[in-house]
């Protein structure tokens, strides 16, 4: 079995598992993005057949929600908090100077796939402002001259 | 049971996680097993102590010694000092900002941050160990839900939460009691019991704490709650950012579960429920009740007009009943302790306590908890610390982007429901951001449009299309476009929003604007008029110099500037040419004589 296929079997053995609850869609959803990484159209058809809804509803709810998306992400996602606490404390700045050294605009992905830059909404950490997440990694009180040393921490792998 | 002569208690919350807590813990399990220790001192994680600034903040019992900043290394050093040799290691014990006193006899009640502070819905966070029932039981816990279920009636149940005066912490203030009367009320063949943990206002973060530190308290108050509403099945609605408190809440569950404290015949009284937990997927608008059930629905997370309330007509179109994640914190108390003991707290008004996410440009960041009451001036210096750094205070926000920002003037205002509405804010969720003298009151309103227009639903005009021309208003005032008039065309909008948007949402949407407008129009004015950023943070509208008397002519400045913008010959004044430059401020960075100011 491919790797694509064992997705598939993993996704279908999740609609079965939820098709009777109430309110089944979204955690559907949830878990495909876990496995995928996105909800791609091919992914969405077959929870509409799988939890025998339509197509449009799925979509709907996949674009209605900030945590599910339709194309595939960076290898290294950086979530910079725009949170009040972090946005006080200058993140705007860190979050420049981020799409400045990976030339890249927010919220999109870098042309090697490496990277995603996003904004992101508070991430509860502000005693550490101004913060910013790789792939799960914090860094707190962070200032723009700290933001090339860390990127290239990622480029190059240890 | 096991008993230790000393406990670690090492804070587990999410600020203390982020920066390295986990690590402390292993460090701390490895040191002790080495010194052959770990028989005698016991290494707990618990929630949130509440003073994120401090964090990883470890305390040692039975002294309550309060150490603060700790880093792996530094957990040798107290494991063979104090916990072997029994001498504080003085240097790691926290410092007060205020006083800058670092006293090692001091317990944690006495410290400025604690001293004020009166702790009902916090009472176990940085305590007991979230993941074990057993702590939480030697708490006095479910001991409220024994009490409503053995030795009073439904109604009774509804009166003393009634009588107690609690209001809704989420950010309405709409009375607890009136709400679980409403829908204790309504007829049907099924009813539900949701708890609204999807914490959305930016900076806000006690639910998460409260979830993180203390599960079994809402489960416990929402069996409560299922009881006095006839409901036998609870969904509690939490953001998917909040991996931890998920975590929690789920072990936390599975443990009410093997108790026999969720499920069928609780204390043996005929009475049934069960929680489960739903995610949310990244959408402030769910934190409005009707979207949050569409949400739990497997729907878009958009609202609907009310009436019907969710009391008549709630999640899958069944009477229900939802509170916030606070709210729930205070009711098994409550029921405890008697509403005469709750009511016994707080303002005319507003009863009990409040917890509130201090950030922002504040000493002392965390998360502290007040009676109703408590003047703003205590709260940012006597437990905040002031602003660091020597700089002015300006204003603190309070509210979320439902709220708005508050000047030095109302510093006297004591904090509750109605005061704060009264002065042009509102109460919100808790959140309590300071902001000092570098920060620009404008760019603050435009950050908070920011927020609504990408956070609205979409459903309604007024929300989708009129805050996007208002911040489309205020992008134009910040770049230094602002024209004649601007500050009206604002005002318009924002009253047509107010009256006309579907939700709480959008009808709260324009208060940061209004607020700022109120408290700090000179700044709007000095931006359109003068063209001129009072603070000194909107880009477009800064001035670079170079002061010719401090110049020695190193021209580091020239060499750094990417535009090409600064001349000059060595060891002569240079000159910046204000046409070619960027403002991007690396100049500045870089002068090692302060010649370079901007204003």
């Amino acid at each position: 079995m491919s790797e694509m296929d064992s997705k598939f079997a993993e996704l279908h053995q999740i609609i079965e598992a939820h098709k009777d609850w109430p309110g089944a869609l979204m955690p559907v959803l949830q878990a495909a993005q876990e496995i995928f990484g996105c909800v791609s159209e091919d992914v969405q058809k077959v929870i509409a057949e799988g939890l025998g809804v339509t197509l449009s509803e799925v979509y709907g709810v996949a674009t209605f929600y900030a945590q599910f998306s339709l194309q595939p992400k960076g290898e290294y996602v950086i979530s910079v908090c725009l949170g009040t606490a972090c946005y006080v404390k200058g993140s705007q700045a860190v979050l420049d100077k981020l799409s400045e050294v990976l030339d890249t605009p927010v919220g999109s992905t870098t042309p090697d796939g490496k990277f995603t830059l996003q904004a992101t909404r508070c991430l509860g950490a502000c005693g550490l402002a101004p913060v910013m997440t790789i792939n799960g990694d914090v860094y707190g009180r962070l200032t723009p001259d700290q933001v090339p040393a860390i990127i290239e921490k990622y480029r190059t792998p240890a | 049971m096991d008993i230790y002569r000393a406990h670690v208690l090492v804070c587990g919350g999410t600020g203390c996680s982020s920066s390295g807590s986990a690590t402390l813990i292993d460090r701390f399990n490895e040191k002790l097993a080495e010194n052959n220790l770990d028989k005698e001192v016991k290494v707990i994680r618990t929630g949130c102590f509440g003073l994120c600034e401090a964090g990883p903040v470890v305390i040692v019992y039975p002294d309550g010694t309060f150490y603060s900043h700790v880093k792996p290394d530094d957990v040798d050093e107290i494991v063979t000092e104090h916990l072997l040799k029994g001498r504080k290691v003085e240097h790691l014990v926290y410092v007060d900002h205020s006083t800058h006193e670092q006293d090692a006899e001091k317990s944690l009640d006495e410290i400025n941050f604690y001293k004020h502070q009166h702790r009902i819905a916090l009472r176990n966070c940085g305590v007991i160990d979230p993941e074990n029932i057993d702590e939480y039981l030697a708490m006095d816990g479910y001991k409220a839900l024994e009490k409503a279920l053995t030795t009073m009636t439904r109604e009774e149940v509804i009166d003393e939460i009634l009588k107690s005066g609690l209001r809704g912490r989420g950010g309405g203030g709409f009375p607890t009691g009136l709400k679980w009367k409403f829908t204790y009320q309504s007829q049907a063949d099924q009813k539900y019991v949701a708890c609204n943990a999807d914490e959305g206002d930016p900076g806000a973060f006690m639910d998460r704490s409260i979830l993180e530190g203390d599960p079994h308290a809402i489960i416990e108050a929402m069996a409560i709650a299922g009881y006095a509403i006839g409901a036998s099945q609870g969904y509690i609605y939490v953001r998917a950012e909040y991996p931890i408190a998920v975590k929690r809440l789920s072990i936390a569950i599975d443990q009410a579960r093997e108790y026999g404290l969720l499920g069928k015949n609780i204390f043996e009284t005929g009475f049934d429920f069960d929680l489960n937990i739903r995610l949310g997927a990244g959408a402030f608008v769910c934190g409005e009740e009707t979207a949050l059930m569409h949400s739990i629905e497997g729907k878009r997370g958009e609202p609907t007009a009310r009436p019907p309330f969710p009391a008549v007509k709630g999640l899958f179109e069944k009477p229900t009943m939802l509170n916030n994640v606070e709210t729930y914190a205070n009711v098994a108390q409550i029921i405890l302790h008697g509403a005469d003991w709750f009511a016994s707290m707080g303002t005319e008004k507003s009863k009990g306590t409040k917890v509130f996410a201090l950030g922002g440009k504040i000493n002392n960041t965390g998360l502290v908890e007040i009676p109703m009451g408590t003047p703003l001036r205590t709260i940012i210096y006597d437990i905040g610390g002031g602003c660091p750094n020597g700089k002015k205070f300006k204003a603190v926000q309070t509210g979320g982007p439902s709220g708005g920002c508050l000047p030095e003037s109302l510093l006297d205002t004591p904090v509750d429901y109605d005061n704060l509405i009264a002065a042009g804010s509102m109460m919100g969720s808790g959140g309590m951001i300071v902001m000092d003298e570098d920060n620009c009151m404008v760019d603050i309103a435009r950050f908070y449009l920011d927020f609504i227009v990408d956070e609205s639903c979409g459903k309604c005009a007024p929300c989708r299309i009129g805050t996007k021309r208002m911040k489309e208003i205020l992008d134009r005032i910040v770049e230094g476009k602002g024209e004649e008039g601007d500050i009206e065309k604002l005002e318009e909008l924002a009253q047509t929003i107010k009256s006309t948007a579907l939700c709480g949402l959008g009808q709260t949407a324009p208060n940061p604007v209004l607020s700022t407008l109120k408290f700090f129009r000179d700044e709007y004015e000095a931006h359109i008029k003068e063209k001129r950023c009072p603070a000194h943070h909107c880009k477009s509208l800064l001035q670079y110099k170079i002061d010719p008397e401090k110049c020695r002519g190193c021209t580091a400045c020239a060499r750094v500037c990417p535009a090409e913008a600064i001349t000059g010959t060595v060891k002569q004044p240079h000159v910046i040419d204000v046409k070619k430059c960027l403002k991007c401020g690396s100049c500045m960075e870089k002068c090692r004589f302060g010649a370079i100011s901007r204003e």
